[in-house]
């Protein structure tokens, strides 16, 4: 199974009760295609059953980089949340274990 | 031109690694400052209950021993200067500490000052009406009688100007992060309050440094790749004139200086990364060139700049109840249904017992249950083994209490392979809500001053 993995590296973090999760291109092509794939709608929906607030994307061409803030998922996040993972330590691994079986073409060694 | 400004960051949050200021600069003698951060978004309100029980408690303690660890190095002739939020609820005490412990170590001679006016509490207590939640729109009324600390995060103005007055030590309360930063290249580079754009700069090298190893490959996608991850070097900045740095590490530690980890620094924790909010500045990511200069060398400029908000941005806290979580690990088949089934019945006893929870939470660690199980591997059938982790909430501490002695219990009363007990009972904690919000300027007065 090829996931986002493969294509991307990421990072998430916490703000209050919100996380944010940029996902950064392994090379030009896979940026332009999660730029064209991994919309705020999809991310939504992946992050659904943690009960995200309506997703947002933003854009940053220059980093090849697409950053996205999650309102609402953390429960209350840092000290009132329950959850193991308060502060979205975890979300940037969840993301990128999303399956994109319909980019194999880009692999992890793609080149710059 | 002025030279290069090398700032450093020894303290990413309030728990970090104690050594790494001194290992820093036994590797790096000639960094002119060292960054401590201790605040995150509730630091403070663990302070203000730590100081309920001893007033000594208020600020990051921590930091003594760091000044303690540095003295030998300041006594040979090392002139690397810090600046930190160690300061906590109280400033004025921490300064007053560390200037004992300067005086102890024969080193009197080292000016400390103190950046004090963060505290916007009695603002916040006397004009609840006028304030609401940056999160949810709220208003303060619902929390007001519950508050336990209200600070604003303050700029780089009151440590540039301290450090102008000869301060070695630059001690504050609530700061923006990246302002620990911006401060020593104010005075440095002696630039103006509207220089925004080199302001900008400053502040995203701040931002890079001020999460201690994550900008050298800590906390990265990558990390097992890394070389030496058992001593990736805490972050080094060597900002110039015009606002630009590069970021690099001590030589001869581990982890790596990349794109790549620079990159994942750059976003974390972020918004909007066309609109980054600081007290000094508003900062645009949005033209920002990251690009290898060297070997664990990045060279980061084209950081543009506005005005900043003209409020500050307001970190409160208010009591919210009392939790606790209980841990215990269950091996064997079918160990997942055993630990949800176990988990389960702790609660269900609890609550036909008549303690009244606000929320309650099972999780089976090893299912995914960090992310709510969004992401599985294996079937929760063919689990071998897993981590039963039980939480409560309630807004008094007695059912809480109660909970905290049903876990143990459960190695004679529950399945077969339950262990991992040998921690005692969990601990009854306080849970303070956050509640973010601005404060007009007008309304905030910071102060500097030596102590």
């Amino acid at each position: 199974m090829t996931t986002l993995h493969a294509i991307a590296f990421a990072r998430s973090g916490d703000k209050g009760s919100s996380a944010n999760i940029a996902v950064f291109a392994r090379s030009p092509a896979a940026y332009a295609w999660l730029r064209e794939h991994l919309t705020a709608a999809q991310v939504e929906s992946w992050f659904q059953p943690l009960g995200t607030g309506p997703v947002v994307r933003y854009e940053v061409p220059n980093l090849e980089a697409l950053n996205f803030v999650l309102p609402g998922v953390l429960a209350g996040g840092g000290s009132s949340s329950l959850r193991v993972d308060a502060q979205g330590k975890t979300l940037g691994q969840a993301l990128l274990a999303m399956p994109v079986d319909h980019a194999p073409e880009f692999s992890r060694t793609a080149t710059d | 031109m002025a030279r290069p400004l090398k700032v450093a960051n020894a303290s990413g949050f309030w728990g970090d690694q104690p050594e790494a200021a001194a290992r820093l600069v036994a590797r790096q003698p000639d960094l002119d400052f060292l960054t401590l951060d201790y605040l995150a978004e509730v630091s403070l309100s663990i302070m203000a209950i730590n100081r309920a029980k001893d007033p000594a408690a208020s600020y990051a303690r921590d930091f003594l021993e760091v000044v303690h660890s540095l003295a030998k190095f300041w006594r040979d002739g090392g002139g690397t200067k810090i600046v930190t939020n160690a300061g906590g609820l109280d400033p004025l005490a921490c300064g007053a500490a560390v200037r004992d412990e300067l005086a102890k170590a024969g080193l009197a001679h080292l000016k400390v000052a103190v950046v004090t006016g963060d505290d916007v509490l009695s603002q916040l207590r006397a004009g609840a009406d006028k304030f609401c939640n940056l999160e949810t729109g709220a208003g303060l009324a619902t929390v007001a009688d519950r508050l336990v600390t209200a600070n604003a995060y303050l700029g780089a103005k009151g440590i540039a100007v301290a450090l102008q007055a000869g301060a070695h030590i630059v001690i504050t309360g609530r700061v923006a992060d990246p302002s620990l930063t911006v401060g020593p290249c104010c005075a440095h580079f002696g630039w103006a309050q509207a220089d925004y754009d080199r302001l900008a700069g400053a502040t995203v090298a701040g931002h890079l440094i001020e999460c201690g190893t994550q900008a050298c490959g800590g906390f990265s996608t990558d990390w097992l790749e890394l070389p030496d991850a058992h001593d990736i070097g805490f972050p080094v900045a060597e900002i110039s004139a015009d606002g630009s740095c590069v970021l690099t590490k001590p030589p001869g530690t581990g982890g790596a200086v990349t794109v790549q980890t620079v990159k994942e620094q750059l976003l974390y924790e972020i918004g909007d990364p066309g609109n980054y909010l600081s007290p000094d500045a508003t900062v645009s990511f949005l033209g920002l060139r990251v690009e290898q200069a060297g070997v664990d060398r990045v060279r980061v400029s084209g950081a543009s700049g506005r005005p900043p908000p003209e409020n500050y941005k307001v970190s409160a806290t208010y009591r919210h109840g009392y939790k606790a979580h209980g841990v215990l690990t269950v091996f064997g088949e079918q160990a997942v249904a055993k630990a949800r089934r176990a988990g389960e019945g702790i609660l269900r006893r609890l609550i036909e017992g008549g303690c009244v929870y606000r929320e309650t939470l099972v999780e089976c660690l090893g299912t995914g249950a960090s992310v709510g199980g969004i992401v599985r591997r294996v079937a929760d059938g063919e689990q071998i083994e897993t981590v039963l982790r039980v939480s409560v909430a309630a807004d008094t501490p007695e059912p809480v209490k109660r909970f905290t002695r049903e876990i143990a219990p459960l190695v004679t009363c529950g399945p077969q392979g339950v262990t991992g007990y040998a921690s005692g009972r969990p601990k009854v904690m306080p849970v303070f809500g956050y509640w973010p919000c601005l404060i007009s300027r007008a309304a905030v007065n910071p102060h500097w001053q030596f102590v």
